[in-house]
């Protein structure tokens, strides 16, 4: 008698999934704090341990980006538009998936940030996880969203974090130029095959708030329709 | 015309009982539409609204349930052409009744969710134009019927899509969202209690005796619903909020004030659906006792007989208190996303299109009219994610509900006429 009743017209909400996917990618980027910290030591062990872990929480995103995907037939009338939603996962899955290629790149080469410029390293490294933090909480808001409609206060709190999100991404921008210029200092005394990867592991972690930008911008162009 | 005199009691007591079938089916499953939305959004307790549904579908279908009645059991078929064969007019309805009941019954059972308004009136077409003549039936009005179909899910989403973005308006998009919601909660609980109160003194009253004046009806009504604005009031303040909630906790402590409403909007919908849909049941027995009891003579302007509307009203709290519970507990599981602020909007504004339909005497559905006020929410971006493909489906289920409920009453139409004549 289940299908006897208008309640079948409400399919499965979107919007809570796509938080714990989210939440699922902060998880697993937020560990790269640890893990580069186990590095610097070279405790190599440690850094396994912690790679491991990462790749649990891409692997888990992964999970929950697929399940979502499925439970959203075509046939769907959403406030927001379906190609949003799904275009917005899979930039959000991007940053899982490049928080796990930058602890298996350093990983797999036993990969040495060297001492001059890990202080600076380190920062370079908290900075972009700000951003995918910024753009957790932006997603975060998506159910207040809901509640009210997608228009009026809840609308702007969201527009004022996406430039909040932006700004800490002109940030990164910059640490990034001052990392590669000590780098380049540098080079010459180095393992050239290492230093290739240096830069690479560089531009990768920079990566990560250009994705977390990109989330915001999706989101943006999900609010504006 | 001896058919009618020498079997009159077996026919009056068949036709009771198979209208009390009818009704009881209408307050098993049909009444699922009606209170599902509360029982899903969690404003209500299975129980809760078990009761609210006795007592309002009651008060609905006793008060304000004749209008549609006379319709049906006048309106789609041109009783001139049974003057000679008043049996045929009786044991035509006597088939639509249990056409409707039986297709109700079996789609049921299959859970397919039919209209009870679209089986009574495809059966009482079915058997007037093919078991009697084409032109026995009154085309104009099954048209006049047929497009308020159309027309009232579209009035009903309009008014739905108002309310919402009222709400938002003047709750949601502010700095103080409870305490906006305490100011204007009472609001809406004062529209919902003047427009059923407004109905009912307008058309209902008439049947129990009551005659009230026009201007006299909008003052009465007026003061019922301030006293349910200050009622509601009264149990809007008694909510514990929690005062040291972030910003966050805010609208949940909103939807707390919205639950308060949704009782109310619960009431209102039930009301609604008693008023429209206990005339499926009672429209066509009414007509049957009625050229029963004068003697084959149709037409003639008799009221009501005084115990048909509460046998309806009494099938409807019957069939809701043997299996509405079982039905209600069903669909009340697994639904997590319709808060009370979109559920009011729904309700509210699919219980005052019905009531109004109602008062008017066209026979709607009441699950296409909230079909409806759901899109209307979804228009305006409340509901996280409707699913077309239901809602298709139920739309096929309306379409295909005519032919099948006419086709039944066809059979029952020939099957009577055999055993009787």
């Amino acid at each position: 008698m289940a299908g006897n009743s208008i309640l079948g017209v409400f399919a499965k909400s979107p919007i809570k999934p796509l938080e714990q996917h989210m939440r699922s990618v902060t998880k697993c980027c937020k560990q790269l704090t640890p893990f580069f910290i186990a590095c610097f030591e070279n405790n190599w062990e440690e850094a396994n341990k912690i790679r491991a872990s990462i790749s649990k929480a891409e692997q888990n995103a992964d999970a929950l980006k697929r399940k979502l995907r499925l439970e959203l037939p075509g046939g769907l009338f959403m406030p927001v538009n379906r190609v949003d939603v799904l275009e917005l996962l899979s930039q959000q899955d991007k940053i899982a998936n490049k928080t796990k290629d930058i602890s298996g790149r350093i990983l797999g080469r036993e990969l040495v940030i060297p001492k001059s410029l890990q202080e600076n390293f380190t920062a370079y490294v908290a900075r972009n996880i700000d951003a995918t933090e910024k753009a957790a909480d932006a997603i975060n808001e998506l159910d207040d969203l809901l509640e009210t409609g997608f228009r009026g206060r809840e609308v702007q709190l969201i527009e004022k974090m996406i430039n909040q999100l932006d700004i800490i991404e002109d940030d990164t921008d910059s640490m990034q130029i001052a990392l590669r210029r000590d780098l380049l200092a540098i080079e010459k005394d180095l393992n050239p095959v290492d230093v290739m990867f240096i830069y690479q592991i560089i531009e990768w972690v920079g990566d990560l708030a250009d994705l977390a930008e990109r989330v915001g911008a999706r989101l943006e162009i999900m609010l504006a329709r | 015309m001896e058919i009618l005199t020498s079997y009159s009691t077996i026919l009056v007591l068949l036709a009771a009982g198979v209208g009390f079938f009818m009704a009881w089916g209408i307050g098993a499953n049909d009444v699922a539409n009606a209170m599902g939305t509360s029982v899903g959004s969690k404003a209500l307790t299975i129980k809760q609204a078990i009761i609210i549904a006795m007592i309002f579908e009651f008060a609905g279908a006793y008060l304000a349930g004749g209008e549609v009645t006379s319709t049906i059991r006048k309106g789609i078929i041109d009783s001139s052409y049974f003057v000679n064969t008043p049996e045929l007019l009786v044991f035509g309805m006597i088939s639509a009744l249990l056409a409707a009941a039986t297709w109700l019954l079996v789609a049921s059972a299959l859970g397919w969710p039919v209209s009870t308004t679209h089986s009574i009136v495809g059966a009482i077409i079915g058997f007037a134009a093919v078991g009697v003549s084409p032109d026995a039936v009154v085309w104009g009005k099954v048209l006049g019927i047929v497009g308020s179909w159309i027309i009232t899910p579209l009035i009903s989403g309009v008014i739905a899509f108002v309310i919402f973005n009222s709400a938002q308006k003047l709750i949601f998009d502010h700095d103080d969202p409870v305490n906006q919601a305490r100011r204007w909660v009472p609001f809406y609980m004062f529209l919902a209690g003047f427009i059923l109160s407004l109905v009912t003194i307008k058309k209902g009253l008439k049947h129990i005796g009551l005659h009230v004046g026009s201007v006299e009806g909008f003052y009465y009504a007026f003061a019922i619903a301030i006293v349910v604005a200050i009622v509601g009031k009264i149990f809007v303040n008694r909510i514990k909020f929690d005062e040291t909630a972030d910003k966050k906790e805010h609208y949940a402590n909103v939807e707390k004030v919205f639950a308060v409403l949704m009782v109310v909007t619960a009431c209102a919908m039930a009301f609604a659906h008693g008023s429209n849909d206990v005339a499926n049941a009672i429209g066509p027995l009414a007509a049957v006792v009625s050229i029963v009891s004068n003697n084959g003579e149709i037409g003639s302007k008799a009221d009501l007989v005084w115990w048909i509307l509460p046998l309806g009203g009494l099938g409807i709290v019957l069939g809701l208190a043997v299996f509405g519970k079982k039905v209600i507990a069903t669909i009340g599981q697994g639904i997590t996303h319709l808060t009370p602020s979109r559920g009011f909007a729904a309700e509210l504004a699919a219980a005052s299109t019905v009531v109004i339909a109602s008062g008017t005497g066209l026979p709607i559905s009441t699950t296409q009219t909230l079909v409806g006020a759901v899109l209307g929410v979804g228009m305006a971006r409340g509901i996280a994610a409707i699913n077309l493909g239901v809602v298709r489906n139920i739309v096929i289920s309306w379409v295909i509900t005519l032919p099948i409920g006419a086709g039944l009453a066809i059979i029952f139409f020939w099957i009577l006429k055999s055993v009787f004549v």
